[in-house]
């Protein structure tokens, strides 16, 4: 009872979500089917379309654990390279067949045709990167341009020979889900999990690829070899790709997802994980949407999907989204302009102070002085006053000068030595010229962690107890004498 | 202490002798980029057990050097021979260290799955790294200080502790001899200090160390073997007496911009 | 084979095409963007599909000026993507041109019914059917409309780079150094970006992008294999983009007939026909793999007499 109830519900609402974005996709003309073949279609329980979903989804999956060495490798164009460089291929398989007396429509044959110019494809432009002037780009650009180049001329020569009739070889381009034989779904089945599983065995040997090339060499692993491994599965995933996805957008399949996933995660085991997710999740739904609407090339959008995910990733992923990042970044910077503060203030009290050896005295500063005291303007001071009287860190006093409240001086004397203790360190490990200190402590005191300013204050040890605040190693707010 | 003398080659039918007691024998060894010659020449023996400095100005060719031995760089002529024999048999014997810039440190692995990378050669293909290389990996690790940071990301590591992570790398490969390049370029001082006794250490165990060095200043106390390149072999030998105001001024004489370094080294030479 | 004035047509549009496309291409290659080239034109299509469904006509400004603005906002993109994103800048020009392409392609697919724009004939054009067109009469002269476009679009280069040929060059070696002596690099950048975005359009209305794509790529890169100076790999590259057209039409007529077809498109062709170029001048160019096998290692410039204190 309940579950047929929530089944109904959620029916209901991936049927909208569905329904709007088609509908903006597509300026509102969609003819949908009805509900019932929806579900069915989503489900993968319509007999017609279930081959197409289910070989899209495996095709994800393949493409993102695949496109991930691929990106690591900082090698994402060549799968453009790659799949342009099929397409003459395929215009020459269609030819050896029709000569050997076949329909030339075969899709094994075709396939086999596009994987031997694929390969030949980025092995040319490993040759001329390697014995040219030329760098990876134009290399790719090359052998992109001219295979296409030359599979076009084939293409269009040979659609008039009197045997062929038509042959949809252009299909190849945008890709087509078309109904798609029981052989060719098995075809793809097997090339795709074949392809999951080498690229599993392969992990450590193509990290090691990805990440260290010369070390990999240094120990004997065949560098160039696992370079062609890698795009021979990449050749791979485009070859069974070409028919659903086409040839152009196949890239973005193995891509987008990998970068998608690196917004989420530090892991590589992660990393490979969501981005086999995300492709599978794009293939299904681009995949189901095609077969339901009229018109939506499935290639397009996959694509589409995937893009959808990428921006999501990239604005709110919690590894390195833009939003979170920009938020950690706020942070620090009010940290860090609250210290700044918080010092400018004890270092004012502290040098109107007659006695150098009394304790210094919380006592009021006025706003001159501050401004003074650093390069700062009169808003920026005024907002740092605004962030600080928030903290609890100053008290009411009299318009133009500001006091620090009890746990505000506290912060501050603590603040202030942090600083100082990072300063001596500097100074006498570091061999930096004390004129040359106050900087760096600026950044770098405010990722210190209690830790390190324990070791700091066991290695300073003629420093005094805890509390108190070393005096400042170099004069405050006067030019630094030279010391050397 | 007893002057080293470079063992001698004897010609065998214009074959040279590698004696194979020796971890590092080259013989006539030319490297060449585009037609440009980087190193000539290079006649060296090194002496096992040995802590060697490569010194030389920018552009004398020290990496390409270490590449060579390694086969990193095709070679124009000549032979490496490690304990006599070729670097593609010796290859269990030795331990790399590459510059620190030589990788993207972005890549999404943690400190302890780069230092694991150590252990691949052993592992062999097709299988993942086990509960075993990780120990190994962790144990390297805490030998260079930073045990506490094998689960963060590499880029989250300052340059200090990654080119830590790298010695941990070639502690894990369980060398004979190692190859090191610019370990100590821009790093902290705590680093330094941590790999220089990490340096002697391996000494001790009766490793030989190939390091490849800058700093003039600290050539003396780091290292008990020299060799002065530049593009060819200067000199080579114990650092005491190689390590002198007339090899030096050979090895950087053409770098003017170099003097006010020399000067300074030779300040340390004391003479 | 039977040459007709049409042919000459064809060649004189193809060779205009490749000229148009070699001036910024040089800057491309030396600027290790040449996949940009590709990127962009596959990007247009959205901004020809709106400026084509608005009007409903292949030759207005309208569809002009939306691919350009498109082709722009894939280089903005780009950018954008791989500064905030920190992403590989293959990786982020890859998601870029083939998000756009996607949406072109659905927005094609879905508008097919009502107006006449094929997917297909954005990559390969149809040169042959450009002198179809109704020609445009100048005095005596009848010019298709196509080689006027394309022509204008070839002036407006040439005039660029002759103007900008200084800051195209210091900005594509060394573009801090460009900056320091006052000259924009970035603006540099996407004016670049426009004129291959604006080619790339025109060359669409006329030509296809195939011939876009190789020509911005082929031949500057197999002049580049040929000299170490700019002025002259400029030269160079046009001079190729021109032997491209006229072989690549003489093969695009004669080729198929020895096989007993009737032909093929002349841009498929020419890319074939730059392709054999660039892999002469692989070979057999000054630097190429047969040239430098022949002269063996003979060349190392091995100073072997200057003792070795003294080199520096």
């Amino acid at each position: 009872m309940w579950a047929d109830r929530s089944a109904i519900i959620l029916r209901r609402v991936i049927l909208v979500i569905l329904l709007l974005g088609a509908e903006s996709a597509s300026g509102g003309q969609v003819d949908w089917p009805e509900a019932g073949l929806v579900w069915k279609v989503f489900t993968l329980q319509d007999y017609n379309t279930r081959q197409v979903v289910i070989s899209t989804i495996l095709l994800g999956v393949t493409a993102g654990l695949v496109g991930t060495f691929l990106l690591l490798r900082r090698r994402s164009l060549m799968g453009d390279a790659l799949s342009h460089a099929t397409f003459p291929g395929i215009g020459a398989a269609f030819v050896v067949m029709i000569l050997l007396g076949g329909t030339g429509r075969s899709l094994p044959g075709l396939l086999v045709g596009a994987s031997v110019t694929g390969l030949l494809g980025v092995l040319l432009v490993m040759a001329i990167r390697n014995t040219t002037r030329l760098k990876d780009d134009a290399a790719m650009g090359i052998v992109l341009s001219v295979f296409f180049g030359v599979g076009v001329a084939l293409i269009q020569m040979v659609k008039d020979m009197p045997q062929a009739g038509p042959a949809g070889l252009n299909d190849f381009i945008y890709g087509t889900a078309a109904s798609m034989i029981h052989s060719d779904f098995l075809l793809i089945l097997v090339v795709a999990i074949g392809t999951c599983l080498v690229s599993l065995l392969l992990l450590k040997e193509l990290t090691l690829l990805c990440f260290d090339e010369s070390f990999a060499a240094s120990q004997g692993w065949p560098t160039v070899r696992l370079d062609i491994a890698l795009l021979t599965l990449v050749t791979a995933v485009t070859v069974i790709g070409l028919q659903a996805v086409g040839l152009v957008l196949i890239i973005a399949f193995l891509i987008t997802p990998a970068t998608a996933a690196r917004f989420w995660t530090q892991r590589l085991g992660w990393m490979l994980t969501l981005s086999a997710i995300i492709g599978g999740v794009s293939g299904w739904l681009g995949a189901s949407l095609s077969a339901l609407v009229r018109d939506l090339p499935t290639g397009a959008v996959i694509v589409l999907v995937a893009a959808a995910i990428f921006l999501l990733s990239m604005l709110f992923g919690c590894g390195r989204g833009v939003v979170p990042r920009g938020l950690r970044h706020a942070r620090l910077r009010r940290k860090v302009g609250r210290q700044h503060l918080l010092r400018a203030v004890y270092e004012i009290v502290e040098s109107g102070q007659p006695d150098v050896a009394e304790p210094v005295r919380n006592l009021p500063v006025t706003f001159d002085a501050l401004l003074a005291h650093r390069s700062w303007s009169a808003a920026q001071v005024g907002g740092l006053l605004r962030t600080a009287r928030a903290e609890d860190h100053l008290e009411n006093t009299e318009p133009g000068s500001v006091r620090l409240s009890e746990a505000g001086f506290g912060e501050a004397s603590r603040v202030t030595r942090n600083h100082r203790l990072w300063e001596l360190y500097l100074i006498r490990y570091a061999d930096i010229a004390p004129s040359h200190v106050d900087r760096d402590a600026d950044l770098v005191e405010h990722v210190l962690d209690a830790e390190v300013v324990s070791q700091l204050e066991s290695e300073l040890q003629d420093r005094p107890s805890s509390l108190e605040v070393p005096p400042s190693p170099h004069f405050i707010n006067q030019p630094s004498p030279e010391i050397s | 202490m007893k002057p080293f003398v470079d063992p001698p080659v004897i010609p065998v039918d214009g074959r040279p002798e590698h004696p194979d007691n020796l971890p590092l024998s080259i013989h006539d060894l030319t490297v060449a980029y585009h037609r440009k010659p980087v190193i000539w020449d290079i006649e060296l023996n090194i002496p096992e057990g040995k802590l060697v400095g490569v010194v030389g100005p920018n552009g004398a060719g020290k990496s390409t050097l270490l590449k060579a031995c390694l086969d990193l760089v095709p070679k124009t002529s000549g032979e490496v021979k490690i304990y006599g024999e070729s670097y593609k048999k010796q290859r269990s014997l030795i331990g790399y260290v590459p510059q620190r810039e030589s990788v993207d440190w972005d890549f999404p692995v943690s400190a302890l799955d780069v230092v694991a990378m150590g252990t691949y050669r052993k592992i062999g293909w097709f299988k993942w790294v086990g509960k075993a290389q990780k120990k190994l990996a962790r144990e390297a690790l805490e030998r260079v200080g930073i045990g506490h940071l094998g689960d963060r990301q590499i880029s989250q590591l300052s340059g200090g502790q990654q080119q830590r992570v790298f010695l941990a790398r070639a502690l894990a490969q369980d060398a004979k001899v190692y190859f090191m390049d610019e370990p100590f370029a821009a790093v902290d001082a705590a680093t330094e200090q941590a790999i220089v006794a990490l340096l002697k250490e391996l000494n001790k165990a009766g490793k030989t160390c190939l390091v490849v060095h800058h700093d003039l200043a600290t050539v003396k106390r780091y290292f008990d073997w020299l060799v002065l390149l530049n593009m060819r072999v200067v000199a080579s030998g114990p650092t005491a007496e190689i390590f002198t105001k007339d090899n030096l001024q050979k090895t950087y004489g053409g770098k003017l911009s170099l003097l006010d370094d020399v000067a300074e080294a030779l300040r340390h030479v004391g003479r | 084979m039977n040459w007709t004035i049409d042919d000459t047509w064809i060649v004189i549009i193809g060779a205009m095409c490749a000229v148009a496309c070699a001036l910024p291409g040089c800057f491309l290659v030396l600027r290790r963007m040449s996949m940009m080239g590709d990127a962009i034109s596959h990007a247009v299509l959205p901004g020809l599909a709106a400026g084509f469904l608005l009007t409903g006509s292949r030759a207005s400004l309208v569809m002009f000026i939306g691919a350009g603005v498109v082709g722009v906002l894939t280089a903005v993109f780009t950018q954008w993507v791989s500064k905030f994103g920190k992403v590989d800048r293959g990786a982020a020009m890859g998601i870029v041109f083939t998000t756009l392409f996607a949406i072109g392609l659905i927005m094609i697919r879905q508008a097919a019914d009502d107006v006449d724009l094929d997917a297909g004939c954005v990559l390969y054009g149809a040169i042959e059917l450009t002198i179809l067109e109704q020609p445009v009469r100048i005095g005596a002269f009848a010019i298709p409309p196509a080689a006027l476009m394309i022509g204008s679009v070839l002036i407006a280069n040439l005039l660029i780079i002759m103007l900008l040929f200084k800051e195209f060059r210091i900005s594509s070696f060394d573009p801090a150094l460009a900056t320091t002596v006052g000259i924009n690099a970035n603006l540099m950048h996407y004016l670049l970006m426009t004129m291959v975005a604006i080619t790339t359009v025109a060359a669409f209305e006329a030509v296809g992008s195939i011939i876009v794509i190789a020509m911005l790529i082929v031949p500057p890169a197999t002049a580049f294999l040929l000299t170490h100076r700019l002025s002259v790999m400029l030269v160079f590259s046009v001079v190729i983009g021109v032997i491209s057209s006229i072989l690549g039409h003489m093969g695009a007529l004669s080729v198929p007939l020895l096989f007993g077809l009737k032909g093929t498109v002349t841009s498929g062709m020419m890319a074939a026909v730059a392709g054999g170029l660039f892999f002469l001048a692989w070979i057999l160019g000054p630097e190429g793999l047969l040239t430098t096998r022949v002269r063996g290692n003979r060349e190392i410039e091995k100073p072997g007499s200057v003792p070795a204190g003294e080199t520096g």
